[in-house]
């Protein structure tokens, strides 16, 4: 039982109801969280992982419906299981803390107050005992607890993004999603930010998603990590292995075009084009038309997941090959195309 | 230009260049009469030569945007001056202005903005050039010589596109060709990158370092992000609540920081590599309120390494060798 992940999901899929018809937003993903432990959930914009994330919490935007697929939360399926058993899950099972600690936070209450909303409403908890852990959990995240009683706009952006941290631990949930939660702050700030996170994460052992577009932060928290592209997991395993020995070409492209400042002398690499449209019908790989290793079978067929001795699993047609592909990677001229 | 006016004087030179804004009054400002001021930039002196890309680095609110205003006449100064190829820029009226409109020019950091929805591409990237009174017959030329110079030649692939049909990446190496269509001798780049996916950043990167290289452009780089200073830029300033507290060539600066601000600062940031320092870092609390800033030190409160002194006096910006200098009693 101890090894059962806290959240497993299992091909799921979410589209959205669009001017130009529907949108696959997120095709077939399947990862688990085991329990204490920070996922990466990492891609950029439009690659789906705000969704997942969304998926997750029971918040998705009205045009969009969960296509297929099952969310086990301590193997208890929320998709097909009643509204209500997920409506309850919500802050006491899984909380979230967005990216813009700006605008989820009311600027016309008490930040106390707010806490101890959530304390009473879904913790049912007495004032005063709401009062006492709202004081905790400001201590928790570095905040001075005889500030619980200021407004929103007397906070600075790291210590509202503070804030929505005590928030998500209120209850103490068993999975924290956070969605690009530095990503709004300052360097220094980020740093402090992401100190918290870690040092939470150790004392309680929390079980977390952590959603960015930042592969250093991914390096900085995380054990495991997922990497998507284009509404796929391209690659999935332990964060060492995937950033060291990236199996999959997005990976190793996106390990390239990262700027570094330890080793900055070397040439930043792009990779060429952008992702797909999603709104149209796609065939084969989606990373295909901007991959330097793309063969003529990876147009027409969706490449199979294969599982590496490591443990980390990704889904090339050129999966034999990878090792070879990596040291062609680091090749600037792989990725230079004539325009 | 000859050969010595261009060794006379760098081609951006402010001195004393200070921005003060009023700051909101309190009640017992009301009664007394008293009006605050937020001091944004605080007596910078900053030098940029031909041909030289100089990266000013700092968090939100530390002047550095304002600096790049005032350099291209965006915002007038409270005090000091600014000379742009030797000429005091204050007094610069009519054609003179024009003139130097055309030699100095903006980037905006987000694309997604920075163009006329309603515009073709063909038309946003001609319009400084109809502005500024260039003649007709060269307009076509002259775009098709800047999407070249942003490796997205030729203009007839953006044939009837507007904004809205391209990419990030694309936008942003369009709002760069806008500002480069006018040949400008320097340009002022505001978080060039930070709207921008991380694949299609290195892309802009690339040709930012290339345009510099090739066009011999001067260019102040606003930014946050150490690593887009220092893959783009040789020199680099370092800004805190308003005044420099450390500038150097840029490799050096990162790699062995004098002033406590820039070593926290470098140690923020995180590496995309697993084995990296977990350290806490060298700083306390939060930046300080720009508004009434005490004597001394304006980092004091967050050194760890403060003494007594710098409470006391302001550490002057002093030269330690090897072209960089540092604003701290301690360094």
């Amino acid at each position: 039982m101890s090894n059962q992940p806290v959240l497993d999901v299992r091909d799921l899929s979410v589209e959205y109801r669009t001017a130009r018809g529907v949108v696959r937003a997120v095709d077939g993903i399947s990862f688990s969280v085991p329990k204490g432990a920070i996922l990466g959930l990492v891609g950029e914009s439009g690659c789906g992982k705000t969704t997942v994330a969304r998926s997750i919490t029971g918040v998705l935007h009205q045009s969009a419906r969960i296509a297929g697929g099952e969310l086990l939360l301590h193997g208890r399926d929320l998709v097909s299981g009643p509204p209500k058993a997920w409506l309850d899950a919500r802050w006491r099972e899984i909380s979230f803390v967005p990216q813009s600690a700006m605008n989820s936070l009311d600027p016309v209450y008490r930040i106390g107050n707010q806490i101890e909303e959530v304390l009473i409403h879904r913790g049912g908890k007495t004032r005063a005992a709401a009062r006492a852990r709202a004081s905790t959990l400001f201590e928790m995240v570095g905040l001075n607890p005889g500030r619980l009683d200021e407004y929103p706009h007397q906070f600075s952006g790291g210590m509202r993004q503070r804030v929505a941290i005590a928030l998500a631990l209120a209850l103490n949930p068993s999975l924290v999603i956070a969605d690009e939660p530095v990503t709004a702050l300052d360097v220094i700030v980020q740093r402090q930010i992401l100190d918290v996170i870690r040092d939470l994460q150790r004392r309680l052992s929390l079980s977390m998603i952590l959603v960015t577009h930042d592969i250093s932060v991914v390096a900085y928290l995380c054990d495991q990590v997922v990497v998507m592209y284009a509404g796929r997991v391209v690659e999935s395993g332990g964060t060492r292995d995937v950033l060291e020995r990236p199996r999959h070409p997005y990976t190793m492209g996106l390990t390239n075009a990262f700027p570094d400042l330890e080793s900055a002398a070397h040439d930043l690499v792009p990779i060429d084009g952008s992702p797909p449209d999603l709104s149209q019908s796609l065939a084969g790989c989606r990373f295909q038309p901007r991959c330097p290793f793309a063969l003529p079978v990876c147009s027409s067929d969706d490449p199979q997941t294969k599982t590496a001795g490591s443990g980390t699993r990704f889904a090339c047609h050129r999966h034999a090959d990878s090792d070879m592909l990596r040291r062609q990677s680091r090749d600037i001229a792989t990725w230079q195309r004539p325009q | 230009m000859t050969a010595a006016q261009t060794s006379a004087h760098p081609l951006v030179a402010a001195s004393g260049l200070t921005k003060r804004f009023a700051a909101p009054r309190s009640l017992s400002d009301m009664f007394s009469g008293h009006q605050p001021h937020v001091h944004a930039v605080d007596g910078i002196d900053l030098r940029i030569a031909r041909g030289e890309s100089v990266g000013l680095l700092g968090e939100s609110g530390c002047g550095k945007t304002t600096t790049g205003r005032l350099l291209l006449k965006l915002t007038e100064p409270s005090a000091g001056s600014i000379a742009f190829d030797g000429v005091a820029i204050d007094t610069l009226k009519g054609n003179a202005l024009t003139a130097f409109r055309k030699r100095a020019q903006l980037v905006f950091q987000n694309p997604f903005d920075a163009l006329n929805p309603r515009f073709t591409i063909e038309r946003v990237l001609a319009e400084p050039l109809v502005n500024t009174g260039v003649e007709r017959a060269s307009h076509s030329d002259k775009v098709e010589k800047a999407l070249a110079q942003v490796r997205l030649p030729p203009l007839s692939r953006f044939e009837g596109l507007f904004p809205h049909q391209l990419s990030g990446g694309q936008l942003q190496r369009i709002v760069l060709a806008r500002a480069l269509v006018l040949e400008p001798d320097f340009i002022v780049a505001d978080e060039p990158v930070s709207m921008l996916d991380v694949s299609v950043r290195a892309g802009v990167l690339n040709v930012m370092r290339e345009v510099r290289a090739t066009l011999g452009l001067a260019a102040l780089y606003i930014s946050h992000d150490l690593a887009l200073v220092r893959y783009v830029c040789s020199t680099t300033l370092v800004m805190y609540l308003g005044k420099i507290v450390e500038q150097g060539p840029t490799a050096d600066l990162l790699k062995t920081p004098l002033h406590p601000y820039t070593r926290a600062l470098v140690n923020a940031v995180p590496v995309p590599r697993v084995d990296q320092s977990h350290e806490p870092l060298p700083i306390i609390g939060n930046v300080s309120d720009a508004r009434g800033q005490p004597r001394g030190c304006r980092f004091r409160e967050r050194c760890p390494m403060a003494v007594a002194r710098c409470a006391e006096e302001e550490p002057p910006l002093r030269d330690c060798g090897q072209g960089r200098r540092v604003a701290c009693h301690l360094a």
